[in-house]
């Protein structure tokens, strides 16, 4: 039961995805990105964080930072999902003045931990908030969506050295391997190799999961023991995932969708 | 803390010593004070600090961008948040952390930038930096203070943690630092202060090159000449009234600083001017646009016309 109604979830995030991404028209929006994203991030929002929504900034939440910013349109879509933001809002996406704009502006009340989007920055933030909270003595957890792309930035590898060196075992990483970055794939641009031996050797516990799997990503996160280790799971993806048309096709990282596009891809819903 | 016995023990010492030994005081009065750095402790001073406060001390090692995200996030939980290590790095190498984390989002951090300036001319331009303040002015929701002296430094640092916006405070000058304010004063953050009045010449300066300024003054003054000399601590927010007014009533400002004059005081005076009706001529001293070879403090002052003499006849040379 617990697990359908994460699928749902995650259901409902695509359809705010296309939804967001079709309404910002000429504008483009990330798409790829986003839908490769979506599975990990339902799961975390509405099966695994203490998150609500609330009129002040509650303390005892735990941290979510979403360090490839470019997906934001997952982050609100799940936000809209937890009642944090109003549907309405998605409309106002990328317009003059928006909020929500095509990278995520910090609003701690709206959820959004911190602007993201200048890729390689949020480990660091996220480190920073663990510590905090380990220093605090404050039970709150830390988690960092990366993507692969993202970990050709050195600073995602002075963040993690960072991570394991303070035993933060209250941060979780979860990496969004859908093998593509702007241009191309990863291997062709800037092969990452294993990446999972990569932290290991970090000093991080490493898993590697299918990111698809919302069973697979619940049970892997429900797991988590404190160890005295960062944990860093790697989750395998594909870019532009629910949608046939966008899967594997990188012209969909950032792109328009057009009113018979988004007409025939609702039918995969 | 009887500030006057200590000017002449902090000017021994220097900035940095003196930064350390600030540091256990703040320590006393903000207990959620966190001091972070990149394997400075030793340089920065604050090897006792480490020592008697490890749990509100993170060293995160040679890796400066790390060291501005894990800053802002730790302020982002409510720490007060002093980060420290030499001036090149706590600024140009994580300069896109610095706009994103504390300019953008408003993260609050105090940077303490370690021998900024010529002092480290010995070691090359790799470790001297005359393109911090250049470079922070550019970046919105960002202070820049230049202490001109070691009690400055901690009246700038007392007054930073409590300011609004995060604070760049630029150290200059090695141990035995010229002794600017040899009296206890009042500061407050984006107000300059004329330290000797005069009505010949304006000098406007910030750092420890203030020293050179006033002893220039005083050689001059048996030339009859009557140099003002204005310590113009905070670079931004700069104050526009002292410079428009300083404009005013002189017929010559001559600016000084251990920087490029691209893009630190000097530009920062000269935009004001610009704005303004005015008869003043403005001249520049500082580093003209260029790494010369390397050497002592000194010989750089020397090079770049920021000596005594040197200052002396730019003011001749100009009035």
């Amino acid at each position: 039961m617990k697990i359908n109604s994460l699928k749902n979830f995650a259901k409902n995030m695509r359809k705010n995805i296309i939804f967001t991404a079709f309404k910002a028209g000429s504008k483009s929006a990330h798409i790829g990105g986003a839908l490769s994203a979506t599975d990990i991030i339902a799961v975390l929002y509405s099966g695994i964080m203490k998150i609500k929504k609330s009129k002040t900034i509650d303390n005892d939440r735990d941290r979510f930072i979403l360090s490839k910013g470019h997906a934001c349109l997952a982050l609100y879509s799940a936000l809209v999902e937890k009642k944090i933001l109003k549907k309405k809002e998605l409309e106002t996406f990328e317009m003059d003045g928006s909020a929500l704009l095509g990278h995520p502006i910090m609003n701690k009340l709206s959820g959004i931990e911190f602007s993201t989007g200048s890729l390689g920055m949020g480990l660091s933030l996220g480190v920073g908030v663990a510590l905090a909270a380990k220093k605090k003595k404050k039970s709150y957890k830390t988690y960092v969506v990366l993507g692969d792309g993202e970990c050709n930035e050195g600073s995602i590898w002075e963040s993690i050295l960072s991570a394991s060196h303070f035993k933060l075992d209250n941060i979780v990483i979860i990496v969004d391997r859908n093998k593509f970055q702007q241009t191309g794939q990863n291997s062709s641009i800037m092969d990452l190799k294993n990446l999972k031996n990569k932290f290991k050797s970090f000093g991080c516990e490493t898993t590697e999961i299918d990111g698809h799997n919302i069973e697979q990503i619940y049970k892997t996160l429900i797991d988590i023991k404190q160890n005295n280790k960062p944990k860093v799971i790697v989750a395998n993806t594909i870019k532009g995932k629910g949608f046939k048309l966008f899967e594997n096709n990188n012209n969909w990282h950032h792109s328009v969708i057009s009113k018979s596009i988004y007409r025939e891809i609702l039918k995969e819903l | 803390m009887n500030i006057e016995k200590n000017i002449k023990l902090w000017s021994s010492l220097g900035m940095r010593a003196t930064f350390g030994l600030i540091a256990m005081e703040l320590s006393k009065k903000y207990p959620d004070l966190m001091i972070t750095t990149s394997d400075v402790s030793t340089s920065a001073g604050l090897d006792r600090y480490k020592n008697k406060y490890p749990e509100k001390f993170v060293d995160v090692g040679i890796a400066e961008q790390n060291l501005i995200g894990i800053s802002a996030g730790l302020s982002s939980e409510g720490f007060k948040v002093i980060s420290t290590t030499f001036a090149p790095f706590q600024t140009l190498r994580c300069c896109e952390q610095i706009k994103v984390n504390l300019g953008y989002m408003k993260n609050k951090i105090c940077m303490v930038g370690l021998a900024s300036g010529l002092v480290l001319g010995n070691l090359g331009f790799t470790h001297c930096c005359i393109e911090d303040i250049g470079v922070l002015r550019s970046i919105p929701n960002i202070s820049i203070v230049v202490p001109s002296d070691p009690l400055e430094l901690f009246k700038v640092l007392s007054g930073a943690i409590n300011y609004k916006d995060s604070v760049y405070i630029r150290l200059t000058a090695g141990s035995n630092t010229r002794i600017v304010n040899s009296k206890d004063y009042k500061f407050e953050i984006g107000k300059a202060i004329e330290i000797l009045p005069g009505k010949d010449v304006a000098i406007i300066g910030c750092g420890n090159i203030l020293g050179e300024c006033l002893e220039a003054a005083s050689i001059l003054k048996e030339k009859k000449i009557q140099c003002s000399i204005v310590n113009m601590h905070t670079i931004k927010p700069i104050d526009k009234e002292k410079i428009k007014n300083i404009a005013k009533n002189n017929k010559l400002i001559v600016t000084v600083e251990e920087h490029n004059v691209i893009g630190g005081l000097g530009t920062s005076v000269a935009e004001v001017m610009s704005s303004d009706r005015n008869n003043c001529k403005l001249v520049r001293l500082g580093i003209n646009d260029f790494y010369s070879s390397g050497g002592s403090y000194e010989y750089l002052k020397n090079i770049y016309g920021l000596s005594v003499e040197k200052i002396i006849q730019t003011v001749l040379s100009n009035l």
